[in-house]
């Protein structure tokens, strides 16, 4: 059985995107190993509660890892210190009695601060608007095994689509980078015979719009890989490059 | 009583739709931008209209609470999609997946509705291969399919165990390349909190922005919800934690009808509860049931030792174990629907052989699937549920058996709707989960996906026409207007009387104690003194929440715990009307089972002379009960068993 | 103009002026290792890359290639900064399949603009630009092909043995990371690649480097140990 243990939370609290922010402690008490760590946020939120304070802000949704809502960044890992795994896939179990546990928010320039742990991440929705898709109608197109796609190439697709858009990526990045995510979202697309039609198209749109958001360079650190919930990995990134360069020697 | 009328068309079963979309009225291009629609959720139903609706040239105002419409929980569904493909060659076709959706949902649904669910699921897998989703395919390039409950053929097309995640990405990156060209606007972080109704029609809604608080006001030609199911009236349930009934019951209150509320789907493979502390169940999908078989010991004195921790169950020779489907459905085994997989695990735990700590889990083994197959196999299928059950119970699946209790997952009953998804209230429309058309009174896998984004895509499209048609002479509308003053003061009133309460209960606490009522009164075994009893409790709880809820901070600025105190608050409504429609359903069918009625053998015995009907809810008023309308079922085109999945 | 306007562009003009970089060092190191086996052959080359039309070519498509490298490098990390936010995490971590270099390759890179600056005011000053100032003076024994010379001269100092070493070593961390990371940029890259450019980034980068490293050792211990005359 999981022991329980106690621990002190160390907390960013800020009202606003313009307000200054703040750590703040809090101790906690006999937590269970099987807690989930949102489910030991919402025992502290409770107890906030209780006190007539206000509950510390967090996005959070799906609590099973694949919605990519929750988003905290805890002892210096964006998702915390589990590997492959969102905030909410995380458990008490993984931390030990007596410890300090750092939380903030993801901290990046295009993903601004709300309130405390949330922050806004509408960036990564404009640059999939920019070119995320493959352009065709609802309608009739034709019958889905009429294009045959080696299994290569649906698995790969897959492993590239695997992203939830959580915005590790960015976070665990020292440049702000939104590579990861984007190149995932390209590689998905781009490899797939539906989507070819319109690759070169789709990279300099989403390249362009990501840039525009002010999202950083890529210098290939690899801390996004490392750090991403759902193990993409930087080969999106090159083939990425690789598309967007000949897109642009096409042009 | 008042008058209700489901608008199928006429004709053979199978020529029923083809009928209505020849002679349906349409709206010509030029008039298309003149008119707004607002669409209400973003999961695959909510997407997929929006898109589609965009594509189409209409204006489309498209509201989610969360912060991208990618996050809708539609994206946590992992088994696959049903289609009547028939690429195995297996016997499928459109009449076999639409006999299994009616014999599946216990006859409880509308013939006509599911036949044309049926008819378009293979435009569906067309639609979405088009867009870029990347189903799992075999080496020749073709495309793979699986089995799921309740069927006897392989028609489920998946994508790893993240089917839901990719339909949902699809729809979404249609949605946005809408968003992109300007013919849809995004409102994200946006609750609807009221319907506006204008002369009898539904004419705009009233949200507050989650972000800021602010109330603001949207008016349009038509409105469509879309915003799934009610599950989590339960507080532990497989939804996500934002998942909610508030829609449904504003709608509800300006009367749509609520139809068979009472049929809640519970999910036969989640990892057990674990403490009181939890906050949602985990789902394990149900594609496990391929290759893992489910037993509890025979022997009581072997179940008390597993309760107790100190029996292995490995040390369990198998001539000890009682594979419970398999013994009491030979021809389905462990791939019965979900309702009776449930009942059937509930059963073994009543009668003492659970097999953990609470006694409330039975155990779902691959033991004989790593022996047939090689762990090599089973890791490839199923790596990644695998990883996500030892992450959570710090077990390791493949040596040990899985535990796995049904827990709440869906909800077949949901706002009525027609054959045109067009609810009670003209020019308001309702898709997806939370509508209740298609699955009757039982759902099977892999028909969620399918049914959302059939409503989307290739259903919604069409039958929204038919209605505005006659509305392209009808302007723009003003917020200004005294419908949606009156309806903003019915939210502002609403939300002041919960941030005066000043109680000493948190929202969840309160939300905890509506959720033990439900599972304990409502839950997977009803009867008539525990419902009462579930009437009684909910109007304490309602009591209790009206008295004693603390809300901090303040209404005019994001605040979490009023977001969740408005959505509680509704919960209360639709845990009571659930009781009420369970106590009026004598009958056991599907995901609702009143043990009184009940075979010598334990299964689900129907009325089908007295209950073979829809029960519509109307809302008479907040101190009165609701009023039933029965819309008779009636089926022409099949005939009506009792469903056995023995032989 | 993409390579302007666009982060990917900006990342090619890093990777190609770098690896263009890389080339001319492998072409310096080669040209060293001459030193060590005929200090005549040396002297040879210097002579042929003095002040002619060519060097003068090579020298400034050189020093153009620096500064692009390096005014981009300047450019990116202060847009990345920018990228970054003003509130910098409490406690960050570092992965352990994250290179330490590549989370340093600007200070890397300050390292080796101060090595160059001290190598330029050793060596170059001293023989092309002596040779095109025509100040003889500058030029050690009054030639400024005598590459030799300066190395003794140089390297007979530990000091500077020890700046060069220094150097070199900021340049191995520069280039392991620089190398794959090259081609990444390029697109050249996969799960397969990655593993054999950045075995190939450290065993070329390691020669490359020791190589340099030989050649200053070789004459320390040269002038110092065995008495060579200056």
């Amino acid at each position: 059985m999981d022991k329980n243990i106690s621990f002190t939370l160390k907390i960013w609290r800020q009202r606003g995107p313009k307000v200054p922010g703040a750590f703040k402690e809090y101790p906690m008490k006999d937590i269970p190993g099987d807690t989930s760590f949102l489910e030991m946020m919402d025992i502290l939120n409770e107890e906030l509660i209780n006190k007539g304070e206000e509950p510390v802000v967090f996005d959070h949704d799906c609590r099973e890892g694949i919605c990519g809502m929750c988003s905290l960044y805890i002892n210096g890992y964006p998702h915390g210190p589990a590997t492959a795994a969102t905030t909410c896939q995380l458990y008490m179990r993984r931390f030990k009695d007596g410890d300090v546990i750092t939380v903030e928010p993801w901290r990046s320039a295009a993903f601004p601060i709300i309130r405390d742990l949330m922050v806004d991440r509408g960036a990564f929705d404009k640059i999939i608007q920019a070119g995320g898709f493959i352009s065709v109608n609802t309608g009739a197109p034709q019958d889905a095994n009429g294009i045959l796609i080696s299994k290569k190439v649906a698995d790969r697709a897959m492993d590239a689509a695997s992203c939830i858009g959580c915005g590790a990526c960015v976070a665990a990045c020292k440049n702000g980078s939104a590579m990861l995510f984007v190149s995932s979202k390209i590689a998905q697309l781009n490899i797939l015979p539906q989507g070819k039609v319109e690759a070169g198209r789709r990279v300099k749109a989403m390249i362009a719009k990501m840039d525009e958001l002010g999202f950083g360079n890529c210098t290939n650190t690899r801390a996004c890989e490392a750090e991403c919930p759902k193990s993409e990995t930087i080969d999106n990134i090159a083939f990425l490059n690789r598309d967007f360069i000949v897109a642009k020697l096409k042009d | 009583m008042a008058n209700i009328d489901s608008k199928i068309p006429e004709g053979l079963l199978a020529e029923k739709w083809s009928n209505y979309k020849a002679h349906q009225k349409l709206v010509n291009p030029a008039n298309k931008r003149r008119l707004d629609i607002i669409v209400v959720g973003t999961g695959l139903a909510g997407a997929s209209a929006a898109a589609s609706l965009g594509e189409l040239g209409f204006n489309v105002l498209n509201f989610c609470i969360q912060d991208s419409p990618r996050r809708a929980h539609s994206i946590a569904a992992q088994g696959g999609i049903n289609a009547a493909k028939n690429y195995q060659n297996d016997g499928d076709s459109i009449y076999r997946l639409y006999y299994d959706t009616i014999k599946g949902g216990d006859y409880r649904s509308r013939e006509a509705n599911v036949y044309r669910l049926a008819e378009v699921s293979n435009n569906i897998i067309d639609q979405c291969v088009a867009q870029g989703v990347p189903f799992a395919r075999d080496y020749g390039g073709t495309l793979d399919n699986r089995s799921f409950g309740g069927a006897q053929v392989s028609r489920t097309f998946y994508a790893k165990g993240q089917t839901g995640q990719q339909l949902l990405l699809g729809a979404y990156s249609a949605l946005s390349r809408q968003i992109g060209k300007g013919t849809v606007k995004l409102y994200a972080r946006h609750e609807m909190l009221n319907l506006v109704i204008v002369e009898g029609r539904a004419r705009g809604i009233i949200t507050r922005n989650l972000v800021n608080g602010k109330i603001e006001r949207y008016s349009a030609h038509a409105v469509v919800i879309a915003t799934g199911g009610y599950g989590n009236a339960y507080f532990l349930s497989t939804n996500a934690m934002a998942s909610n009934g508030s829609v449904a019951i504003q709608c509800y209150k300006k009367g749509a009808y609520f139809a068979n509320p009472c049929y809640a789907q519970i999910h036969p493979t989640c990892i057990p509860v674990h403490g009181d502390k939890q906050s949602k169940l985990t789902l394990m999908s149900e594609s496990l049931r391929n290759d893992g078989r489910i037993w509890v010991p025979k022997r009581i004195e072997d179940a008390k030792a597993l309760q107790e921790g100190k029996l292995n169950p490995n040390d369990i020779p198998d001539d000890q174990r009682d594979f419970y489907l398999e013994r009491r459905y030979p021809a389905f085994g462990n791939l019965v629907p979900r309702d009776v997989a449930s009942r059937a695990a509930k059963e073994r735990c009543d009668k003492g052989y659970g097999v953990n700590n609470t006694g409330l889990a039975v155990f779902l083994d691959f033991k004989y699937a790593i022996d047939r197959l090689g762990e090599d196999v089973v890791r490839a299928r199923y790596g990644n549920l695998f990883d996500m059950y030892e992450e959570i119970t710090d077990v390791n699946p493949y040596n040990n058996p899985m535990m796995i209790f049904p827990a709440i997952h869906y909800t077949m009953g949901g706002i009525w709707v027609d054959y045109e998804l067009q609810t009670s209230i003209s020019g308001l429309f309702a898709i997806g989960e939370c509508n209740f058309s298609d699955h009757g009174a039982n759902r099977l896998g892999a028909s969620a996906l399918m049914q959302g984004l059939a409503d989307g895509y290739f259903v919604l499209p069409y039958t929204i026409q038919n209605y505005l048609s006659d509305q392209i002479q009808v302007p723009r509308f003003s917020v200004d207007m005294p419908e949606f003053v009156a309806a903003e003061k019915e939210v502002t009133d609403k939300i002041e009387k919960l941030m005066s309460i000043k109680g000493e209960h948190s929202v969840d606490s309160i939300h905890k104690e509506l959720g033990r009522v439900m599972w304990e009164c409502v839950g997977m075994g009803r009867t008539k003194e525990s419902l009462e009893k579930a009437v009684l409790e909910i109007d304490k709880v309602k009591k209790e929440f009206y008295s004693s809820v603390r809300i901090p901070g303040n209404a005019d600025d994001l605040n979490v715990e009023l977001d969740k105190a408005i959505r509680l608050a509704d919960f209360i409504e639709v845990g009571r009307l659930m009781a009420i429609d369970a106590l009026n359903r004598n009958e056991s069918c599907g995901g609702h089972f009143r043990e009184e009625y009940q075979t010598p053998e334990g299964e689900a015995l129907r009325d089908d002379k007295d209950y073979m009907y829809v029960a519509c809810w109307k809302y008479t008023g907040e101190d009165s009960e609701p009023e039933l309308i029965k819309e008779p079922l009636k089926y022409e085109f099949t005939e009506v068993k009792t469903r056995n999945y023995k032989v | 103009m993409w390579l302007v306007n666009s982060s990917v562009g900006r990342k090619v003009v890093m990777s190609v002026t770098g690896i263009a970089l890389i080339l001319f060092l492998t072409f310096h190191m080669a040209m060293n290792l001459v030193a060590v086996f005929s200090e005549r052959g040396y002297n040879a080359i210097c002579e042929f890359l003095g002040a002619n039309w060519y060097a003068l070519v090579g020298s400034m498509g050189l020093a153009a290639l620096f500064l692009i490298h390096i005014i981009y490098a300047v450019w990116l990390t202060l847009l990345n900064r920018k990228a970054r936010g003003s509130e910098r995490y409490a406690v960050t971590v570092r992965p352990t399949t994250v290179e330490w270099a590549s989370q340093n390759m600007f200070v890397l890179g300050l390292i080796v603009v101060l090595g160059i600056i001290l190598h330029l005011t050793d060596f170059w000053y001293h023989m092309q630009f002596a040779e095109i100032a025509n100040d003889m003076v500058l030029a050690p024994g009054g030639d400024p092909a005598d590459g030799i010379a300066l190395m003794k001269i140089t390297f007979k100092n530990p000091v500077f043995v020890l700046l060069y070493l220094v150097w070199f070593g900021a340049i191995w961390f520069h280039l392991t990371h620089g190398f794959w990371s090259a081609l990444q940029t390029l697109g050249w890259n996969n799960q397969i690649w990655i593993k054999r450019w950045k075995c190939i980034s450290n065993i070329y980068t390691t020669i490359l480097m020791a190589c340099f490293a030989l050649v200053v050792i070789f004459f320390f211990i040269k002038v110092t140990f065995l008495g060579a005359s200056i």
